[in-house]
């Protein structure tokens, strides 16, 4: 039966990160991309909320509701409403948990679920991304050799997301032709943490270059273990989140300056009197929300354990494109204000452009 | 729940659906868009019998139906567009009266369409003067004791000479109150046979050829005075319930208009994805965008314009099957749907190079034919003001 309407539960939970991004992450946001940091209380707050652990089950210790690619992309939608560099903070251990939780093996669970049912954040990434124009999820460089008990890592990595102060790092690597997780402890020889990032957008999120150097792991500390793991079954789950996360900056350019053409006069009038500007408006209302549909029907298919790989793919590309004309769009309207950093649309282009590099820096 | 799930019942009937159209439509296609005013009788019997005997159009066994109606249709159109409307029926004339009519109108007009020989009904707004700018209907119902009488010319009425020619109907929009504006246009039902009501012209067009489009003369057309749809009062001139109601019937209808722009532009799809799987040019998707051939994002490209159509107009029949507003939907689905199958179809014509181009195919046919979906039903632009004016809360007044 096609529905677009979220369970009730989703909705409670819809209802209560969208109060969280308007009481608490809309009043900083500016502040922490000035800054290019995030005040700890308001991720410990976000943790509260348990998104991650209230998909890890029970025997886990978690709260044992069933991990739905579907929520997940209603909460990111959300978050990355309120501010992405901060949604991306908030959900970065998922980037290691729900791997884990999809593809582990069952020691693997056992060992490292638990780890995010506690109190407190527990910081954790994934190294995916590589410093080259070509870079390519399914073809990376840097690879990985069994060499006796243990995996041997090399190559370089970027845009990892809160590397310094991760504990656990899945790194993907090349092995044997295709891409496989490894779970890497920080601190461990080899691995080099380099200089924090400086990126046109997503400046309050610390994001850093990495390098491994004969970075060698225990065997078992491959994701999935001896079998290891679909890596494009992640990398759906991947292009989900992003692509929800892709809806949630647009929603909330679109809505800014829809506010914006009401009380912005000229020529006697409000702007969006004027159909340049009112045809925009509707052309933004309707990408946004044909995109949420794709990102959900692709969420959907995830969910029912389906190969979302095309529905996925399309869904991503097609979100990367309509961010990006959207947050435009929404700075054209503003006009010169627009590109002043007193409105925050400048920030959500910056933000916005950023998605076709993303690859891999958010999972639901 | 979100959900997106079909059931493999639906399956299969969407497959009979896509094979019935190719079978019925598709090898008298070329036909009837070469020969324009020439009617597809053999096809309309068999349409019609279906109809009669509660099949549908294309053997959805009719039945209670959620939003993957939207895709049914899609495979209806998808065989060909042009004779998938020109099918027998009620057709919007029905809507109207379904969505307005006392019981014993609808019993008087619309028993018709369940018996006999094949019948059409037609729905007759638009005028030489005004378009989208219904309010602005010249077309006159003056009452005269027990009678109305219509004068005035009505163009693009589809299927108003089979209308009259078959003992169907019209619905024929005409003001009661010139000074009224939107409050005083009523609908009005004229039956085949009344005197004064006479097509004029069918007219030669771009594309949808075998879809008859005409010009319809009301010339002191006499009807009874109860094939009013609706009050004939005007009670308040800024009271525009009537016309609200008319309106409504669209918030129906625009979502599978989508859905019939998109059977065209999935015709166009399958065709060039057929053709480059022939030629061994794979679409890889989820590849980087790096490694796609220009080609490739191109098929992409079409692909998800299709897909965040189809999403849309599923999103505005399942509000409307929700009991939910949906004007605003219904428009968001038809805008997008008209704009991305004008692009698909032109994309496809420009990749098949050679193939695209020749009437030897069909594919410059299916663009030709997928261009009124950006027009009827309400233009693009029109679809998008009204989006516009619901997401801002301004009236008509407000922004023009």
């Amino acid at each position: 039966m096609i529905s677009f309407s979220p369970s009730e539960e989703q909705q409670m939970i819809i209802n209560t990160v969208n109060q969280f991004a308007v009481n608490e992450m809309r009043k900083l946001y500016r502040e922490c991309d000035e800054d290019g940091e995030i005040p700890p209380e308001i991720i410990d707050k976000a943790w509260e909320f348990g998104l991650i652990a209230g998909s890890i089950p029970d025997k886990y210790g978690g709260f044992g509701s069933e991990h739905s690619a579907v929520t997940g992309a209603l909460v990111a939608e959300e978050l990355a409403w309120g501010d992405l560099s901060m949604a991306m903070h908030i959900l970065c251990p998922a980037l290691v948990a729900f791997p884990i939780l999809e593809a582990g093996s069952e020691e693997q669970k056992e060992k490292y679920l638990s780890l995010f049912c506690g109190e407190g954040y527990k910081p954790a990434t994934a190294v995916l991304i590589e410093p080259r124009f070509n870079f390519d999820p399914c073809a990376l460089t840097t690879t990985a050799r069994l060499d006796g008990n243990e995996y041997v890592l090399n190559g370089e990595k970027c845009y990892v997301p809160l590397a310094a102060d991760a504990d656990l790092l899945l790194v993907y690597a090349d092995e044997d032709g295709t891409t496989q997780g490894f779970i890497v402890e920080n601190g461990a020889s080899g691995l080099k943490i380099g200089e924090r990032e400086k990126n046109m957008g997503l400046k309050a999120l610390a994001t850093y270059e990495l390098t491994l150097k004969n970075c060698r792991i225990p065997k078992g500390n491959r994701l999935g273990g001896e079998a290891g793991c679909d890596f494009s079954r992640i990398l759906n789950y991947s292009r989900v989140a992003l692509s929800a996360m892709a809806v949630g900056v647009a929603r909330a350019a679109y809505e800014y300056s829809l506010d914006y053409s009401k009380q912005r006069y000229a020529f006697g009038e409000p702007i969006a009197a004027r159909q340049t500007i009112a045809f925009m408006l509707a052309e933004m209302a309707i990408e946004v929300d044909a995109t949420r549909f794709m990102t959900w029907e692709a969420a959907w298919e995830l969910d029912k354990g389906k190969d979302a790989t095309k529905d996925a793919s399309l869904a991503k590309m097609y979100a990367d494109d309509m961010v990006l004309t959207v947050t435009d769009r929404a700075v054209q309207i503003l006009g010169g204000h627009g590109y002043i950093r007193d409105h925050p649309v400048e920030l959500w282009l910056r933000n916005g452009r950023g998605f076709v590099t993303f690859d891999g820096m958010a999972i639901v | 729940m979100i959900d997106f799930e079909l059931s493999p019942e639906f399956e299969s009937a969407r497959k009979r659906a896509r094979e019935d159209a190719e079978k019925l439509f598709r090898p008298i296609s070329r036909y009837y868009d070469e020969h324009e005013h020439e009617s597809a009788d053999d096809l309309m019997r068999i349409l019609w019998q279906r109809n009669i005997s509660g099949r549908g159009l294309l053997g959805s066994g009719g039945g209670r139906m959620g939003p993957e109606a939207v895709l049914l249709a899609e495979e209806t159109f998808r065989g060909d567009a042009g004779l998938a409307l020109s099918a027998p029926g009620p057709g919007l004339a029905g809507a109207a009266l379904t969505a307005s009519a006392t019981q014993e109108q609808r019993e008087r007009f619309l028993k018709r369409f369940t018996e006999g020989e094949p019948k059409w009904g037609c729905m007759a707004i638009t005028e030489p003067g005004c378009g989208s700018d219904t309010a602005a209907i010249q077309t006159s119902a003056m009452r005269d004791g027990d009678e109305w009488v219509l004068n005035g010319e009505k163009m693009f009425a589809s299927k108003a000479k089979k209308a009259l020619d078959s003992g169907g109907i019209i619905v024929v929009w005409a003001t009661v109150d010139k000074s009224a504006g939107r409050a005083g246009i009523k609908p009005f039902v004229v039956e085949a046979g009344t005197p004064g009501a006479r097509v004029e012209k069918v007219e030669d067009k771009l594309g949808i050829r075998a879809e008859e489009t005409c010009v319809l003369i009301l010339d002191n057309c006499r009807i009874p005075y109860d094939n009013i749809i609706g009050s004939p009062e005007v009670i308040d001139k800024t009271k525009t319930e009537g016309f609200k109601r008319a309106m409504a019937t669209f918030d129906f209808t625009r979502p599978f208009v989508a859905a019939m722009a998109l059977g065209v532009g999935r015709a166009a799809l399958d065709f060039v994805k057929e053709t480059f799987q022939r030629e061994g040019v794979e679409i890889r998707y989820g590849s980087t965008r790096h490694k796609l051939s220009a080609l490739e994002r191109d098929v992409m490209d079409m692909e998800s314009n299709m897909k965040a159509a189809e999403l849309l107009a599923m999103r505005a029949v399942w509000m409307l099957n929700q009991m939910q507003r949906n004007d605003l939907q219904a428009s968001m689905a038809k805008t997008k749907a008209g704009l991305a199958v004008t692009r698909v179809t032109q994309k496809a014509v420009e990749l098949l190079g050679p193939l695209g181009y020749s009437r030897k195919n069909l594919l410059e046919k299916w663009m030709r034919d997928s261009k009124i979906n950006d027009i009827f039903e309400g233009t693009g632009q029109i679809n998008t003001l009204i989006v516009a004016r619901r997401i801002l809360g301004y009236t008509r007044e407000q922004l023009k």
